[in-house]
């Protein structure tokens, strides 16, 4: 009888134990992101376990590391909130000189990433490590109790930005760290979602692979700030790529003028020229995405809120070269 | 043979780790220290020290960085001072509470506000709760010889701690003075390889570092970093007796002179030990019975040798370039704390000066004498006294 592959291997780094909120998007980000790892070490070195990991504080750094146990079955460091870049460097820089090859796998949240880590994430990027930096974007500091970040999306309930008589909600557009990524001219630089979980293998393994730094940004999300069911969040993580909200995109060698598209699937329309996507007629309108998140449950009653959210989505497709007509739910 | 040569301290410190070999270096630049990153690019550029230099965007980067390499298992290195010192402050903690033995050089400057750029300690007494280790070099000779000494200390599996050496804003970080470089073998042999014991990022034996500990185990994890400090009083002075039987310096942690039959013995640290062992001799021709002792080690406070010190004394007297706002100087807090349950004790009078690179002169020396005296004749004094001060542009 013939036996079929595994699409993914099994072994495992992230290991079962670990402490995340049942239905966590962001541990599944993780899981999958050290799978991949492991194959791209695979067949780049020979040997599955050539990485070690720098994390980031955090919820899934203390959801994985609580003295004495550990969720992680490969060498795993953490430091502090905002250095996640700066300390995969140092390690980096040491298996240089130790004579050990593999690559350094550095992890942060969006939090840790778009804000307090920025400066050392753009240090790293610009010295050239050979690192691939993995955001996992939750879109809010979950760890300390679901604040706001830059990362947040616009209209977005969280504990800093909460809606009221004066206020939407979040009132700032989403920081998109992936541009700010590419700006730097690095090999590689990706989004992704636990939507498209093949995707975001393929897009890591690639990441791993590339000699020099690389960035992954990958949706991923978390039921417990995101006021959705447990059980949706990879639904949940398909409808923000199927309606438009998160756009799933390649930049190589920094060539940010050459950024590669992807079509969003749920029935969008992809217009290409020369091979370029260079617009998209979605199907599905947001507020499909929306209304399964209770973070957006009071946007429903300011539907001008929505139309605001709407034209913000554009104009980041626009940023990135692409028109996007997003429909309005039938009435 | 070792070879002599006129150089400054930041060059000695350069030197210094160049000697140490270390695998990774991660510094940024900032008055007063920043050739010590300079030289060192020229020696890794010229192949003469074979190390990844990573020339990280800031402190913060540095010391993580340094973290970093030190968790992966190999000797690492920076270099510092005031507000770059304060910058690493967060990461300073989590390196001595990870055990990891990085050693930092800081020109020791004054800190903002407002901005200015010459000596004074406050930046690494500001640190002095971290868990690190620290040195306060006299000259440059010490500059170099003190960072040899913290990485043999450093690396001892009694410690494991990180260190730091301190040494004067441009009185020695920008001042020529002849310095003797040991032969590389020497010290080799002196710091042998360094073999990590615990910090490793190995993916044929995957560890965890840098875990969250909960109530269960966090106070233990900090009593390992008490313990660290108290094993490294004896490894210290393991350490300076090697380095003497080797290379012929002496070092103590407290080192004294003239204290014999003195009333008055006047403690200091870094540079200005010099300046005041030539009052002291100046004071003696005078047939004032005065003493001086420099505080070589800071961190672990040396409370047996403050004790011994004491015995010898009517009056210490405490110059300190440095200040605990409302206590006074930070030496005045821990002398307090190493006499406090002595039956007998000497009667402690602190004075803070040269502060932001103010000159310490004779003359404010006579001025914290003559305070130092009317205690010695049982008068009342204040404990603390700010001397020098321009009280007319107050
Ligand atoms: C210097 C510093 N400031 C603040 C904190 C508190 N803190 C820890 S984790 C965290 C938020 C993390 O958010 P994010 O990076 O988005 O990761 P998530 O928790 O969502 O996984 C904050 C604010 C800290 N640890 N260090
Ligand atoms: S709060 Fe959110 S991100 Fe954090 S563990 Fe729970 S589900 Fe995951």
């Amino acid at each position: 009888m013939a036996v079929r592959k595994p699409p993914i291997t099994t072994r495992e780094y992230w290991a079962p134990g670990h402490a995340a909120c049942a239905g966590c998007g962001c541990a599944t980000a993780l899981r999958l992101a050290t799978k991949a790892f492991s194959e791209a070490m695979e067949e780049k070195y020979g040997d599955p376990n050539a990485f070690a990991i720098a994390q980031a504080t955090g919820c899934m750094e203390v959801v994985s590391a609580v003295f004495p146990y550990t969720a992680w079955k490969a060498p795993w460091l953490h430091v502090a909130f905002e250095n996640a870049a700066a300390a995969a460097s140092g390690v980096e820089a040491a298996w240089k000189k130790l004579g050990r090859k593999g690559k350094i796998l550095a992890i942060g949240g969006d939090g840790g990433t778009a804000d307090i880590g920025m400066q050392a994430l753009s240090g790293m990027l610009e010295r050239w490590h050979n690192v691939v930096y993995l955001m996992y974007d939750n879109e809010a500091y979950m760890n300390t109790g679901i604040q706001r970040s830059s990362s947040t999306p616009y209209g977005a309930w969280t504990t800093t930005s909460p809606p009221g008589k004066y206020s939407i909600g979040e009132d700032k557009p989403k920081k998109w760290v992936a541009l700010i990524a590419a700006a730097h001219q690095v090999p590689y630089v990706a989004t992704a979602s636990i939507g498209n979980p093949f995707d975001f293998v393929k897009k890591m393994k690639k990441a791993a692979k590339v000699d020099g730094p690389a960035f992954v940004q990958v949706q991923c999300t978390c039921p417990t700030g995101w006021k959705s069911p447990l059980e949706k969040g990879v639904e949940i993580a398909r409808l923000a790529i199927e309606t438009g909200v998160w756009p799933l995109f390649e930049i190589e060698n920094g060539d940010i003028w050459n950024i590669k598209i992807q079509a969003p699937g749920g029935g969008a329309k992809v217009k290409r020229e020369g091979g370029r996507v260079v617009a998209i007629e979605f199907k599905k309108p947001i507020e499909e995405y929306l209304k399964l998140q209770g973070r957006f449950k009071h946007l429903f009653k300011q539907p001008e809120a929505i139309d605001v959210m709407r034209e913000q989505i554009k104009a980041m497709w626009r940023t990135i070269g692409v028109e996007v007509t997003l429909p309005k739910p039938e009435e | 043979m070792p070879i002599r040569k006129v150089m400054k301290a930041n060059e000695a410190a350069a030197w210094a780790a160049k000697l140490a070999k270390p695998k990774v270096i991660a510094a940024f630049p900032i008055t007063p220290s920043t050739l010590v990153p300079e030289k060192i690019s020229e020696f890794v550029a010229d192949g003469e020290l074979d190390a990844e230099f990573i020339k990280v965007e800031s402190e913060h980067s540095a010391i993580s960085a340094c973290v970093g390499a030190s968790a992966a298992g190999v000797r690492t290195f920076t270099a510092t001072a005031s507000q770059g010192l304060a910058l690493m402050h967060e990461i300073l903690f989590i390196a001595a509470g990870m055990r990891l033995p990085i050693v930092i050089a800081v020109g020791n400057r004054a800190l903002s506000a407002p901005i200015n750029i010459w000596n004074d300690w406050q930046d690494t007494i500001s640190e002095r709760d971290t868990g690190w280790l620290q040195f306060y070099a006299e000259n440059n000779q010490e500059a170099l010889d003190l960072i040899l000494i913290a990485y043999k200390v450093a690396e001892n599996e009694k410690v494991l701690l990180p260190a730091m050496v301190g040494f004067d804003a441009f009185i020695l970080t920008h001042t020529v003075e002849p310095v003797e470089i040991p032969d590389q073998e020497l010290v080799d042999e002196f710091l042998g390889e360094y073999e990590p014991k615990y910090a490793y990022l190995d993916p044929s034996r995957p560890i965890t570092q840098g875990t969250l500990a909960f109530p269960a185990h966090y106070m233990e994890a900090r009593y390992t970093v008490w313990e660290a400090n108290e094993n490294a009083r004896k490894v210290i002075d393991e350490a300076f007796a090697e380095f003497e039987k080797r290379f012929g310096r002496k070092y103590q942690k407290i080192e004294e002179y003239r204290t014999d039959d003195a009333e008055i013995i006047f403690v200091t640290m870094g540079s200005l030990a010099g300046t005041v062992k030539e009052y002291v001799d100046h004071l003696r021709e005078q047939g004032i019975k005065v003493g001086a002792a420099k505080m070589t080690v800071y961190r672990p406070f040396p409370i047996e040798e403050v004790r011994a010190l004491a015995k010898k004394a009517k009056v210490i007297a405490l110059l300190e370039k440095n200040i605990t706002f409302s206590v006074g100087g930070a030496l005045f807090q821990d002398f307090s704390r190493a006499l406090i349950n002595e039956s007998e004790k000497p009667k402690i009078v602190d004075f803070i000066l040269g502060l932001g690179g103010r000159d310490v002169t004779f003359r404010d020396l006579d001025e914290a004498l003559a305070i130092a005296q009317k205690a010695l004749n049982g008068e009342a004094v204040d404990e603390v006294n700010w001397i020098g001060l321009r009280k007319e542009i107050l």
